[in-house]
């Protein structure tokens, strides 16, 4: 638990640490060419009631667990 | 800036503000309003599942999206555990969940609660996550916790009662690549504490006195277990008004199983409405330590299971969708609207598992177990 713990931390301030320092990061793709981003094709959880009940069928079935994403967001096409 | 590390829970809170705080106030995005409704059948191996999902999505003003889940698994269960040790069974699993979003500039906070309950288990879950859209909205970044609160109960014996504490600590990457490319990237390490294991499911021993030369003794798990998963995602669209799909996910525990899993696939708009989809996926994973098709003696070691799901096999599946979209340029209240065909089947093939409905065989030399699945899933989806 605490070896857990410890790695969470670090990842953590190291992505505060990294985050910080960055903040004039210039966009390389920018908001005029990512139409094809905005299409509906280009979504990791294109159908979220699907994927959420497949991730269900294979939990149930595997010992592997997590990590199957959905967290949303990401392509900023909006 | 912070340089000391204490490791305490509050610590994870505090690191969190701390991101929040350090990150330059862009725009996010809350999820766009929609409906969906799903009906699912799993139909393999002896088990039948079916039931409905339904999912509400629904923003409030500017800065605040509200969610609800309603999901039933009606279950009949005849599956080779079943079979050998037990004798079939038919019960319900409802869960709901309900959450809310809350964008402040590029941040979005997330809460949400989940209830879990059947006759012999029931399970709350409260999470919590942010994530936060930055450098142009090319990358976006979020952190999760979740904590579970479970209890175990039997139906053969009413005054059994367990509890199974459950810790989720999740970050995540999403990362635009090129104007035809995005990846992202999950971590995921869970902690379970508590009792573990499957109350009805037995472990099976060597015993010469027994007619068929085995006898069973109930399964003895430990009392935890972390694991650690990490998965990258690709999506990629393609010059014809396509995309094509990749994912690779890693994952071990601290009871020695290692699993891997890869999944492609392909999505294919057609002019008229239609999207096809089309997708493989591998999943392969070895033992737990204690885990045996057969000991070789009552008691033999201190941690015992049986369950196929902790022996060493693998997976094959091979779906489809199919999805038209009876709604494309708004009606009334709708703006889009699409119904949608699911199927998946899936292989599983066990490499230490038997089949011990095979009678004449020897103890230890049955054949091995396998069996292929039908997963059909029908939906429709709105965006209001």
């Amino acid at each position: 638990m605490n070896i857990l713990m410890k790695t969470w931390t670090v990842i953590t301030v190291c992505c505060s640490l990294f985050l910080a320092g960055c903040t004039s990061v210039e966009p390389w793709v920018k908001p005029y060419e990512r139409a094809h981003l905005a299409d509906p094709i280009m979504n990791f959880q294109r159908n979220p009631v699907s994927s959420a009940y497949m991730t269900h069928v294979y939990q149930a079935r595997e010992a592997a667990r997590g990590a199957e994403g959905g967290h949303g967001g990401g392509c900023g096409c909006n | 800036m912070v340089v000391a590390v204490v490791v305490t829970r509050d610590h994870f809170l505090f690191v969190l503000c701390l991101l929040c705080s350090t990150v330059p106030a862009l725009a996010g995005v809350l999820p766009d309003d929609r409906a969906d409704v799903l009906y699912h059948s799993y139909d393999g191996g002896g088990v039948d599942i079916t039931g409905p999902s339904v999912l509400v999505l629904k923003k409030i003003g500017q800065n605040v999206a509200v969610s609800g889940n309603y999901y039933v698994d009606s279950i009949s269960s005849a599956s080779i555990d079943v079979v050998t040790t037990a004798s079939k069974y038919s019960e319900d699993r409802t869960e709901v969940s309900v959450g809310a979003d809350y964008m402040h500039g590029d941040s979005i906070m997330s809460i949400a609660y989940t209830n879990s309950d059947e006759d012999d288990y029931e399970s709350d879950t409260a999470s919590f996550g942010v994530s936060m859209d930055m450098f142009g909205n090319m990358t976006t970044v979020s952190l999760g916790y979740a904590r579970s609160w479970d209890t175990v109960e039997n139906n053969n014996d009413p005054s059994f009662s367990k509890d199974v504490d459950r810790q989720n600590y999740k970050v995540g990457l999403s990362q635009v690549l090129t104007k035809d490319m995005i990846m992202e990237l999950n971590y995921e390490a869970i902690t379970d504490e508590g009792f573990l294991n499957n109350p009805y499911r037995s472990a099976r021993y060597v015993d010469p006195t027994s007619p068929v030369g085995y006898s069973y003794e109930p399964e003895v798990y430990p009392n935890t277990r972390t694991s650690n998963a990490i998965a990258v995602r690709a999506l990629y669209y393609l010059p014809w008004r396509a995309a094509t799909y990749a994912e690779y996910r890693f994952f071990d525990d601290t009871w020695d199983i290692t699993a891997h899993n890869i999944e492609i696939g392909y999505i294919h708009p057609l002019e008229s409405g239609w999207i096809l989809e089309g997708r493989y996926r591998y999943y392969t994973q070895n033992a737990a330590d204690f885990y045996s098709d057969l000991f070789p003696r009552q008691d033999s070691q201190n941690f015992l299971a049986r369950d196929k799901e902790l022996s060493e096999f693998t997976s094959n599946t091979i779906g489809f969708t199919v999805s038209y979209d009876f709604v494309q340029n708004g009606w009334y209240a709708i703006d889009r609207g699409s119904v949608n065909i699911a199927y998946d089947h899936i292989l599983f093939d066990y490499d230490d598992f038997r089949d011990l409905r095979k009678k004449n065989a020897p103890v230890g030399k049955e054949p091995l177990y396998d069996f292929s699945a039908d997963v059909a899933q029908i939906f429709v989806s709105i965006w209001f």
